[in-house]
């Protein structure tokens, strides 16, 4: 019996410190991996998808001629060896012809992401479809917002009045000049960062954020009636649907008086 | 100079991959760009490290072609050359688990140091470890960590604290456990065990010349694979060998030698030992 009393420690011994090990590396993993706010370069697949193809061979980054993105290092903080870029000190150019994407050997940059079917039914890169984040603006340090004349991130953005627009207001506090102030807008804004960089604030007063982190998303059930395209998905509605809570099976004018 | 005869060309190539790939990154040179977990030679043919792509592919990726054909070529590549190559020539990882091991040699640490006792198929448990974890965490597990891709990174693209990832192997090697990471941890090291198991190029023993001086299996960082050493003449079949033949180089019998494992000369060679 001392033969299979041994073989069986030896066994637990083993699977013990294959679990502690397997424990111990997952856990350097999570923590890595729990860094929601980078931004990785156009056409990447969804996070999650981009963290598991990326093979991290940095052949975009040799691709990206204004050596905008990087390969994150140990100590960055970031999923070690995937590709990311900073826009505050080196955005991302929107070239027109896309270099950094159709290097990619494993389709982690996905190229039909950022292309667009042409007249003749091919596809064509189109760096404009990018959404690689979106720029958020704090309006309460933004100097525009203030009404000082500030366009910098206005002119920077390489898709001008359509990512960002100038909307004039009045300026009460004076009651005789304009506020002069820029809005992103989501649907075109590709999160190049050009308009960070830009900014004149000492710490950028617009910065680009993944969608994911800036971005609400609404549930099914509001609809804009004043938009007829909106409005459209009232069709789709099956059944009526009654929310029930504690107090639905009173009257509200019952429990509005309780209290009294 | 015959002492050296490959691990001269060896420190060539380790050197020379990691020169051309920094020169790919920095001066836009077409030869290999990327690193080694993938690359393409002068932009067109794929590499990929197939050990990355199956732990990409554990974790639920959907890979490009390219990729994959890359992975194939290499796959095919040191399948068909046999042994871990991979290891002893191209790997930069190589260059420092080797010095741990000259300076444990110089400084004689084996007799200060009792190494630690863990088993080389610590690297298969890794390997299975690496996929699991992949499949669970969806993400590549061993590359997340990989000191590897630290080095050839690092060296690439600049360190950060990938340094402190090298370090540690290094005194792992030098204080810990002799041939320690290359030996017993390294599970790209036991993929390519497996893959090179049944290669042609092979290192060849002939116990007639052998004088029994048993240089081989001191310098020999795989020692488990010399067993027929002072006993019969043979080929080394086990795929952990890296053919690094340094066993030929400290050799003054001419006993060891690579051959090609598939050619008759051995086999009769085998049948007389
Ligand atoms: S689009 Fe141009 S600037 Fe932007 S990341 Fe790609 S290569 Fe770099
Ligand atoms: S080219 Fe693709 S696989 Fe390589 S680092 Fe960039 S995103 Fe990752
Ligand atoms: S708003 Fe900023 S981030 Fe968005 S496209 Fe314009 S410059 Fe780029
Ligand atoms: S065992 Fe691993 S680290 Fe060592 S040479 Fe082989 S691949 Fe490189």
């Amino acid at each position: 019996m001392p033969e299979r009393r041994e073989f069986l420690l030896k066994t637990f011994k083993s699977l013990g410190l294959a679990a502690t090990g397997g424990l111990a590396w997952s856990g350097f993993i999570e923590e890595g991996r729990s860094a929601p706010l980078i931004l990785r370069p156009p056409g990447a697949l969804p996070e999650k998808d981009f963290l598991a193809s990326c093979i991290k061979c940095g052949m975009c980054v040799e691709a990206c001629p204004y050596d905008a993105l990087v390969l994150a290092k140990p100590g960055d903080s970031k999923p070690v060896g995937t590709p990311y870029y900073t826009p505050r000190t080196n955005p991302c150019y929107m070239c027109r012809d896309i270099p950094c994407v159709p290097v990619c050997p494993t389709g982690s940059l996905d190229k039909t992401l950022v292309s667009e079917k042409g007249e003749d039914g091919e596809l064509r890169l189109n760096i404009n479809m990018a959404k690689m984040g979106i720029a958020v603006i704090d309006r309460e340090i933004c100097i525009a917002y203030a009404g000082i004349q500030c366009d910098a991130c206005y002119r920077a953005c390489p898709l001008i009045d359509k990512a960002i627009t100038v909307e004039y207001t009045r300026n009460v506090r004076t009651g005789k000049h304009t506020i002069q102030a820029p809005v992103v807008h989501s649907d075109a804004c590709t999160g190049c960062g050009l308009c960070e960089r830009a900014c004149v604030t000492r710490k950028a007063s617009i910065f680009v954020l993944p969608k994911e982190i800036a971005m609400g998303q609404s549930s099914e059930r509001y609809i804009k009636g004043w938009d007829e395209q909106d409005e459209e998905r009232m069709k789709e509605a099956t059944e009526k649907v009654t929310t029930q809570t504690p107090r639905s099976g009173r009257k509200a004018l019952d429990y509005l008086n309780d209290e009294l | 100079m015959r002492k050296y005869k490959y691990q001269i060309p060896r420190r060539l190539l380790q050197t020379g991959i990691l020169f051309v790939f920094f020169g790919g990154n920095a001066y836009g040179w077409s030869v290999l760009r990327g690193n080694l977990s993938s690359a393409r030679v002068f932009d067109t043919i794929p590499l990929s490290d197939p050990f990355a792509v199956l732990q990409s592919f554990s974790a639920g990726a959907v890979i490009a072609s390219d990729a994959v054909t890359g992975a194939l070529v290499i796959l095919l590549f040191y399948a068909v050359l046999g042994g871990r190559v991979f290891c002893s020539w191209a790997c930069p990882v190589n260059m420092v688990t080797d010095l741990a091991n000259r300076l444990r040699r110089l400084f004689s640490l084996d007799s200060v140091w009792k190494s630690w006792d863990i088993k080389r198929a610590t690297r298969y448990w890794i390997i299975f470890l690496s996929v699991a974890l992949s499949v669970i965490l969806g993400v590549a597990a061993f590359e997340w960590i990989s000191p590897i891709g630290a080095l050839h990174r690092g060296i690439i693209y600049g360190f950060g604290f990938g340094w402190t990832l090298v370090l540690m192997v290094f005194l792992f090697d030098l204080f810990a456990v002799k041939n320690g990471f290359c030996g017993h941890i390294c599970p790209l090291g036991g993929f390519y065990s497996i893959i090179g198991r049944f290669g042609f190029l092979r290192i060849g023993y002939d116990r007639e010349k052998c004088t029994s001086c048993m240089k081989c299996i001191e310098i020999c960082p795989e020692k488990q694979v010399l067993h027929m050493v002072g006993r019969e003449s043979g080929a080394v079949v086990s795929g952990e060998c890296v053919n690094c033949g340094r066993c030929i180089e400290v050799c003054d019998d001419d006993a060891v030698n690579f051959i090609n494992i598939y050619s008759n000369k051995i086999h009769t060679k085998c049948k007389e030992g």
